[in-house]
Formats: structure tokens, C-alpha cells, sequence
């Protein structure tokens, strides 16, 4: 391991490998799953990443190409996931580490990741300091991010009327930053902001706040909070007529589980962006119909689809170059362009973004909903270029 | 007019707010000062019974198709048969020690409770629908009292009156508490007291149960949905004095008016303005606003 | 708690605690050569995590459900001021200590009127509290922590990011917190102390100043949670709302009761399992918060002398 003994055996390995053309290290492609399986994000990710990872591992026409898979619960916590992360580096020598929900656990990792030298495909996480100022050439960031949430959710409302905003916030660093994101393109777009308020993490009653919100008479009620937050306080919403008196909810950061979890005559009439929805066309119906039989019948969100869509992406990768080095891995990602059955088209940038469209939905009515996991109708489409930060803005140091 | 610059409206609007919350406050911290009060055991498990309470009135509904009121009745009931088996088989091999192992021991049975509903169902909750009967709600003029909440206030109000009623005047409530004071000298009259015990336990686990069925409409319906909440509700006993029972009561309402007004104020305080009356609390009077030094 | 009461150390009965010590010493010298080192830097801190915690429970008898505030006030402090104000790793780790042994006196002054579930109820009130203050602050990073801490250089020779200089201030942080309490323990403080716990009225009437034995115990406990705490930091280059959350409160309650309250090694033993359980758990992490309740269940209600307390009973002299 660690002993002097194999680090002067490892040597002359070392240097007959990089003489030599990339190669597989040991011979086989390590593939970690490092999520949130037990607590707040399972749904989202947890198990479902799993089965995600095996689809696509399993659909890959791998080529003689050995690869293994490995997952473990990170419980949401930075210093779990980054025991986990070093250790699956340092001894199980695992090449890459996907999904990772939570944007702390996330940023933990990217840092190891970068010293370590292998990937990091992040599917889970929301911060845009991933592709922003803690960008790294060891990291892409798949499905979406807190710049993409805001644009795409608050662009899209005030253009069609939703001008004035009151904010209910998470009181912690995703919230602020949703919140932030959000109020600057609301403004941008000639809105107005009429208030805020910022509730602790974790609160289970929203009443208060939502009292505050329906005071202000904003027409649009932002909620800039994630998970068990956003669904109780959309459920509490119902409760006090919120909906019913003029004022529609924003949900920023909302997953297809929420809505599971909701039900359709709480959730009803709730618009939010995606970057995925099962019933989009045939290839995401059939991949949703094979995910869904692997995974008691839970249909997958666009976390879960975009594990999917980086494993096979970075499989090509793999492939194309003969070797699985994480910094060649990546920048050899960042020159194929992505093309899987779940996203469509598209590319990674420079900065490790990877670009597709994104989809403003809106939830369907109950008595619109013709099976199961039928909620969305698809409002809009916004293209892949403009659906992410303009590569200008981020402030990576990657980018000349 | 404006109250610190809030108006007035909006003002008691958050007020009745507080009030709702203060009952949860108050059922549930009453579950844990009965127990406490006449058992000695800090019952860890609260937070858990209370969350099984909210996932059995979903069972019955969706397994069995009981509704609501229904749910309210038996609900209590079999989570507290539930309670009295675990007091039965573990509890009471622990009363001879220091009761310190109790609280152990509901820690411990409070994570397995919560990790077993957990594994099975995930956190993002489970739906379960207001009954028809309370649907909508009326308009008070400073704010849309939703009829549910308002049914929460009243029927938290009368089963904790009910509750401090027959601890404290009757009969039953007086064998209680002087078994709690003198187990044996209550025993040689003849009174058996492992089974009063038992059923005591069994109680305010039942109320704790009560508190989930009534939580269940208005909030999400999850595994860990009593395990943050556990620790407030514990604040609350400390303060109110640990086995008082009108304590728990009076404290429990209080702070919820006391939270709600924090949330118009200061809203990003209003998790740990009840820890910080807690140790105001505790500096000018240890044992708790209406409790006696033990 | 009665099982301290029947592990009364007998005279002359200590050749076989030192040889435990020696065991563990070389345990944890020798096993970095076979198993992962950051692993077992995490069990060391946690190992002396758990003896600080033991320090009071098993010595003074009281329960703190709240140890957690300590351990994650010193990560906090030492990965700031590493990190935001630039100090080298040792001052780190003292100012870290420093603000958990201040912590430690004012809780301490809070809570020490109070005994058995009371100061238990109220630690934990008071330990929710620090945690919220640690969310909202800015400087914590809130849920995500404060990253990318420096290690820096040791007295500006010894670079701390290789793995073996580490791992060797972490072998002796831990040894040396170990030989503290075990020295406090078998001096004339740890003496009152036991006589305190014993029988409180009676020292009392001995002229004690029981009040001022027990706030001065809860310090310790609380300096050496920080110590912990703070080397952790170092370790993993991360501090987090994980180590102020109540769960770790729980959780170093587990270790000890497993381990064996109020032994000697027991705080140690505890850590090593749970934390490794933890480790090769972590496939099917759902399930570790049901085998963590299971354990507790089980040794409270059959196990209660913990693994040493068990060891040290059939091999008849305390451990």
C-alpha cells in the first residue's frame, strides 16, 4: 500500500506506463456512485443513480473494455463523502466518481478529485461555483445547475406576466444563492422584487412566511428552497388558498420525486425547469419503462437521467482514448460531443458545463393526468446555449 | 395602524399562526411531561411514535380505507399498544438502574424506528389529504383561517384540558402520581403498578400518536418528520418544568405565539429563540417555570 | 451509572493496563502499514473524541447529550484561522482548542446546576443552539463547510500534506490526550471526583466545593472534544455542520457505551468499531442509523458493561 517497499516497485511501472499510450489502470474501468442513498436526496439520486449508472454501463457496446461498479452513501455529509472519495482513489482505485447531490459534498470532492488526478462527473449538485470559480479540469457538471434554475424558471415566468416576485428562502447558502440568482433576472427582465423572507433550513410550517407572501400580493411567490422545504411549504400553500387567490408558487429547485410526493392537487399548476422528463419522446418513454422496472416502479429524474448520460458519455470517452486518466479522460469529454437517447445532442464547454436544453414544465392538473408519472406539460424549450451561464460570466480560471 | 411596523392585521394574523404551532407544541410536549413526569423516562422515542401516528393514518386510509375521524380514534390506540409492548419487554428492565439508561435506550429505539421507515419509504413524504369536512377555510378579515388549523387549535385545547383533568383531579391520576412518589407503599394497597405503568406509558406514547394524525394533512408526511422536532418539543418540557403538566401546556402554547412573533421580527431566529428562553429560563429558574426542585 | 462501581481499581492492579496501553500504542503505530492511514487518523479522533467524553461520564457521571458543540466549535475555529487568517497548523489546533475549552466553561456554568437527565436535556438544548448559530454564520460556509483547509507545515519544517507526517501528529495528539485523562483520572482531582459521584452529599460535607470539581471536569472533557475536534479539521481539510449536528452527540454516546463506560480503553475500542462499521457499511449506508439504534438497544439492555467492561470482568482486573 503505503509502504516504501511498493512505491519503488510501483516505479518502473509508472514510467513503462506513460511511455506507453494511455492504458487502463489495472486493466478495468472503476466507476464510483457516490450519493445520497438514506436521507433527504434519496429519491432524487440514492438507489436510482445506481440503476442509472448499471443501464448505461449496460448499453454501452464496451469493446473489450472491463468496467466495474461501485456505490456507497455519502448521508449528505462533506466529511463522509470525502473518507469515501479519498478512499476510493487512494485503495479501491476507483477512475471516476458520479452523481454526488449536495452541493457541499460536491465541492469536496472536486477539490480531491483535482489532486488526485482522476474525474468527477457531477450530476446531483446545484452550485454553479463548479463550473464557476472552483471550476476544475478533473470536473464536469451534467444536468443543472443555480444559474440554469433561476434563468430558465424566473426568465420564462416574467415573460409571461409574472412581474412581481416575493421570495421565500432558504436561510443558507444554496437558498441565498437561488434567491440572488433568481431576483437579478427578475429585475433584469423589468420586474419587481416586493419582498423576502427567509425561513430556517428545515422548517416544517410554513404558515407564517406564507401569510407574508400572500400580504405582499405579489402575483409570483418564489420559493428558493429545495426537498422537504418546498414541498411542505407548496402543500401548506394549498392549504391557505394561495393558489386560489391570484398568486402563483415558483418552485426553483423542484424534482419529479417532489411532485410524486406531493400529488398532483397540491402540486397543480406549479412551473419549474428540468433539464429531463421521461415522456419526452420514445427513446426517454422506453428508457423511463426499462428504469422504472429496475427500481420499484420509481420514475427517473433528470439527476438519475443525467448519471446515465455521463457514464456513456464518458465511456466514448474512454474508448476514443484507450485509457481512463481522469485530466485526459476529461478534456477528452470536452472534445466529443455528447449524443445519448435522454438529452439529445449536445457538448461540454471549457469550463466543464456540459450543454442541452432545458425544459420550462408546468404540472399537470389531476384530471389531466392520464397515467403514472404523467405530471409535467412542457411550457417551453430553451435551447442548449442559452439555457447555461454564458461562459464569460463564470469567472473559471480555465477560461482564457 | 402599525405595531412595530408590522400591521396590526398581519400581526395577529401570525399570532393565530403561533397559536396552531403552540398546539403541536403543546400535544406532544404533554405526551413527553406525562411519562416524564410519572415514570422518571425521557422517552427519546417520542418524535418517532409521533411520525408513526402520521404513517398509520396513512395505512388505514390507502390499506384499509379508514378515513380521518376514524384515524384519530384508532390510531392513538394501536400506536399505543405499540408503546406498551416496547415499555413491557425493555423499559421496564431498566427501571432499577439510573435513568439515564432509559434515555438511552429510546434514543437507540428511535433510530431504528426512524432508519427501518426510512429505508422503506424514502424522504420526500407521503401525501395524505385534509378530510373533506375541514376543507377551505374562512376569511377573518386579517387573514384566511384555513378550517383545519382552527380544528387543530380546538381539539388540541381539549385533549390537553382533558388530560391535565384527570392527572390532576381524579382519582386515577392521584394513584399515578403517588406510585410515582411511593411504588411500594402504593403496591401494598393493592394497586398494581407495573400495569398503571404500563398503561401510563402507553398514553402518552397514544398522544404523541394523536399529535402525527393531526399533523398529517398540513405536513409532509415523512420519516424524519419527528426527529428535529423531538428536541424543540424537549425545550419545551425543560422549560415548562419536567413533570409539570399545565407547564407543558401553557409553555407549549406560549412558545408557539412567542415562535410565530419571532417569524414576523426575525424570522432566521425563529429555530433557536427556544433554545435561548430555554437557558434564560434555566439561569433565573432551574427547575423549570411550573416545576418543583426534585 | 452503576457499572462504573464495580471496576473500582484495586491496588497494585495496573501492570495489566499497561500492557493494554502499550497494545494500543503499537496498534496504532503498526496498522497504518496495513490498513488505509487517513481511516485510521479518523478513529484516532474520534477514539480521543470518546475519552474526553468518557472523562466525564464514567469519571464525573454526567451525561452530555450535547459533546458535539465542542467537537465542531475547535473544527470551525482551527479551520478558519488556518485557512482565513493563515496560522500554522499548531496554533490552529490550539486556537480551536482554546474556543472549545471557552465553550466549555460557559455551557458548563449553564449546565452544571443541573444533574443527571436534566443536565442531559439541557446540554443538548444548549448544543442545538451553538449548531444554529453555525448554519446561519457566514463564516462557517453554512451546509458547505469550510473546504480546501491548508495543512500547512508543522513548527514550519514537517509538510503535513505527506501522509506519514500527518498521521504521525495525529498518533501523537491522541497519545497525548490519552496519557492526560489518564493522568487527571489517578490524581488527587480525579480522586474527588470519584468520591463525588459516589456519594455527592457526602463530599459535600467533606468540604468540597462539588460545584467547581464537576464545572472544572465538564472543561476538560469539553478541551479534549476540541482538541479532537480541531486535529480532525487537519485531517480531512474540511469542517462541517456534521460534527455540531446532535446525531454526533449521539453517536460518541454509542462509542462509549459500547466500548465500556467508564473503562479505561473502552472510549477507544468504541470508536474503532463504530467508525470502522461505518466505513464498510458505508454500500449500504441506509442501513447504518438501524444498526447504530440496534447496538445501543442491545447494550442497554444486555451489554451494559461494553466490550472492555465485559473483557475486564472475565479477565477479573478493570480495563
Amino acid at each position: 500500500m503505503f509502504s516504501n517497499r511498493s512505491i519503488f516497485a510501483a516505479a518502473p511501472l509508472a514510467v513503462a506506463a506513460s511511455l506507453a499510450q494511455a492504458q487502463i489502470s489495472d486493466g478495468v474501468v472503476k466507476i464510483g456512485v457516490l450519493s445520497d442513498m438514506s436521507s433527504l436526496y434519496s429519491d432524487i439520486g440514492g438507489g436510482g443513480s445506481v440503476v442509472a449508472a448499471r443501464m448505461a454501463i449496460a448499453d454501452f457496446p464496451t469493446k473489450g473494455i472491463k468496467v466495474e461498479l461501485l456505490s456507497a452513501d455519502h448521508l449528505n455529509k462533506p466529511d463522509v463523502g470525502s473518507s469515501i472519495a479519498r478512499q476510493w482513489y487512494d485503495v479501491d482505485k476507483v477512475d471516476v466518481i458520479v452523481d454526488v447531490p449536495t452541493s457541499s459534498v460536491a465541492l469536496a470532492i472536486n477539490q480531491i478529485t483535482r489532486e488526485k488526478g482522476k474525474a468527477f462527473l457531477v450530476s446531483g449538485a446545484a452550485s454553479s461555483d463548479l463550473t464557476g470559480k472552483a471550476c476544475s479540469p478533473n470536473t464536469i457538471h451534467w444536468t443543472y445547475d443555480t444559474w440554469m434554475l433561476a434563468n430558465g424558471t424566473g426568465n420564462a415566468i416574467v415573460k409571461t406576466g409574472g412581474d412581481s416576485w416575493y421570495f421565500i428562502t432558504a436561510d443558507y447558502a444554496f437558498g441565498l444563492a437561488l434567491e440572488r440568482d433568481t431576483e437579478a433576472v427578475v429585475l433584469k427582465n423589468g420586474g419587481k422584487v416586493l419582498g423576502k423572507v427567509r425561513h430556517p433550513l428545515n422548517a416544517q410550517d410554513f404558515s407564517s412566511f406564507l401569510l407574508q407572501a400572500q400580504a405582499s400580493k405579489a402575483k409570483i411567490i418564489g420559493l428558493a428552497n429545495a426537498g422537504g422545504d418546498t414541498t411542505n411549504a407548496i402543500k401548506q400553500a394549498a392549504e391557505f388558498g394561495i393558489v386560489k387567490g391570484g398568486q402563483n408558487l415558483a418552485g426553483l429547485l423542484v424534482f419529479l420525486s417532489d411532485i410524486h410526493g406531493l400529488g398532483l392537487d397540491k402540486a397543480q399548476g406549479l412551473i419549474f425547469t428540468e433539464t429531463f422528463y421521461w415522456d419526452l419522446n420514445d427513446q426517454t418513454r422506453g428508457f423511463a419503462r426499462r428504469f422504472a422496472a429496475a427500481n420499484s416502479g420509481k420514475y427517473p429524474t433528470m439527476v438519475q437521467a443525467g448519471v446515465y448520460s455521463a457514464i456513456t458519455h464518458y465511456l466514448k470517452a474512454v474508448t476514443a482514448l484507450k485509457g481512463d486518466d481522469g485530466t485526459k479522460v476529461i478534456a477528452k469529454m470536452k472534445e466529443l460531443p455528447t449524443d445519448d437517447p435522454l438529452f439529445g445532442k449536445g457538448t461540454v464547454r471549457i469550463d466543464g458545463r456540459a450543454l442541452h436544453p432545458a425544459y420550462l414544465v408546468e404540472v399537470k392538473k389531476p384530471s389531466e393526468s392520464k397515467g403514472p408519472y404523467d405530471y409535467y406539460k412542457i411550457r417551453a424549450t430553451i435551447p442548449a446555449d442559452q439555457a447555461f451561464r454564458p461562459l464569460s460570466e463564470g469567472g473559471c480560471p480555465l477560461v482564457k | 395602524m402599525e405595531i412595530f411596523g408590522i400591521p396590526t392585521q398581519a400581526l395577529f394574523g401570525q399570532l393565530l399562526i403561533g397559536l396552531i404551532n403552540g398546539s403541536f407544541y403543546a400535544l406532544l410536549s404533554l405526551g413527553l411531561a406525562v411519562i416524564f413526569g410519572l415514570l422518571n423516562i425521557i422517552n427519546f422515542t417520542h418524535g418517532a411514535q409521533y411520525m408513526m401516528g402520521a404513517f398509520c393514518a396513512y395505512f388505514l386510509l390507502t390499506k384499509l380505507g379508514i378515513g380521518y375521524w376514524w384515524a384519530l380514534a384508532v390510531t392513538p390506540l394501536a400506536v399505543g399498544i405499540i408503546g406498551m409492548v416496547i415499555e413491557r419487554l425493555m423499559l421496564a428492565r431498566l427501571y432499577k438502574l439510573d435513568h439515564l439508561y432509559g434515555l438511552l435506550l429510546t434514543f437507540g429505539l428511535a433510530l431504528i424506528i426512524q432508519g427501518l421507515f426510512r429505508n422503506e419509504y424514502g424522504t420526500s413524504g407521503i401525501p395524505y389529504a385534509l378530510p373533506q369536512e375541514l376543507a377551505g377555510g374562512h376569511n377573518l378579515g386579517f387573514m384566511f383561517l384555513p378550517n383545519y388549523r382552527a380544528w387543530v387549535i380546538l381539539a388540541s385545547i381539549v385533549v390537553c384540558l382533558a388530560t391535565w383533568f384527570m392527572i390532576e383531579k381524579t382519582r386515577l391520576g392521584a394513584y399515578l402520581r403517588a406510585a410515582t412518589e411511593n411504588p411500594q407503599l402504593v403496591q401494598a394497597f393493592g394497586i398494581n403498578v407495573p400495569r398503571m405503568i404500563t398503561l401510563t406509558y402507553g398514553f402518552g406514547v397514544a398522544l404523541a400518536a394523536f399529535a402525527g394524525v393531526m399533523a398529517a394533512p398540513i405536513y409532509q408526511v415523512n420519516p424524519l418528520m419527528g426527529a428535529d422536532l423531538i428536541i424543540v418539543v424537549f425545550a419545551v418540557v425543560v422549560i415548562g418544568g419536567m413533570g409539570s403538566i399545565m407547564g407543558s401546556i401553557v409553555t407549549g402554547f406560549a412558545l408557539g405565539l412567542i415562535e410565530g412573533l419571532t417569524k414576523v421580527f426575525y424570522p432566521e431566529a425563529s429555530n433557536t429563540v427556544i433554545f435561548i428562553i430555554m437557558a434564560i429560563v434555566l439561569m433565573i429558574k432551574p427547575a423549570g417555570l411550573f416545576g418543583t426542585q426534585r | 451509572m452503576s457499572a462504573v462501581h464495580e471496576l473500582a481499581p484495586r491496588a497494585g492492579g495496573f501492570a495489566h493496563q499497561r500492557i493494554a496501553a502499550a497494545v494500543m500504542i503499537a496498534f496504532f503505530a503498526l496498522a497504518p502499514l496495513v490498513a488505509y492511514p487517513v481511516f485510521l487518523m479518523k478513529v484516532m479522533c474520534f477514539a480521543l473524541f470518546a475519552c474526553a467524553f468518557n472523562l466525564l461520564i464514567g469519571y464525573g457521571g454526567l451525561l452530555s447529550f450535547g459533546h458535539a458543540m465542542f467537537l465542531g466549535t475547535a473544527g470551525y475555529a482551527s479551520a478558519h484561522a488556518a485557512k482565513a487568517w493563515g496560522f500554522p497548523p499548531e496554533f490552529a489546533i490550539l486556537f480551536g482548542t482554546a474556543c472549545s475549552a471557552l465553550l466549555g466553561f460557559v455551557t458548563g456554568l449553564l449546565a452544571i446546576r443541573r444533574q443527571g437527565i436534566y443536565f442531559a436535556m439541557i446540554t443538548l438544548a444548549l448544543a442545538q443552539m451553538v449548531y444554529f448559530f453555525y448554519l446561519q454564520a457566514p463564516f462557517t460556509g453554512g451546509e458547505d463547510g469550510i473546504q480546501a483547509v491548508p495543512r500547512g507545515k508543522l513548527f514550519g519544517l514537517l509538510d503535513l500534506n505527506n501522509v506519514w507526517a500527518m498521521y504521525a501528529l495525529v498518533f501523537a495528539v491522541f497519545v497525548g490526550g490519552f496519557l492526560l485523562i489518564h493522568r487527571a483520572v489517578h490524581s488527587p482531582f480525579g480522586q474527588v471526583l470519584k468520591a463525588i459521584r459516589e456519594n455527592e452529599a457526602r463530599a459535600l460535607s467533606l468540604g468540597y466545593d462539588v460545584n467547581r470539581y464537576k464545572l472544572l471536569a465538564y472543561v476538560l472533557s469539553a478541551t479534549l472534544a476540541g482538541l479532537a475536534g480541531a486535529t480532525k479539521v487537519l485531517v480531512f481539510e474540511l469542517a462541517s455542520l456534521t460534527d455540531v449536528h446532535w446525531t454526533m452527540s449521539g453517536e460518541v454516546v454509542l462509542m462509549v457505551l459500547l466500548g465500556g463506560l467508564g473503562t479505561v480503553f473502552g472510549p477507544v475500542v468504541g470508536a474503532l468499531i463504530i467508525i470502522s462499521m461505518e466505513n464498510y457499511l458505508a454500500q449500504i449506508g441506509s442501513w447504518v442509523t438501524v444498526v447504530q439504534g440496534v447496538i445501543f438497544v442491545i447494550c442497554v439492555l444486555t451489554f451494559r458493561r461494553g466490550v472492555i467492561g465485559e473483557l475486564g470482568r472475565l479477565i477479573g482486573k478493570p480495563l
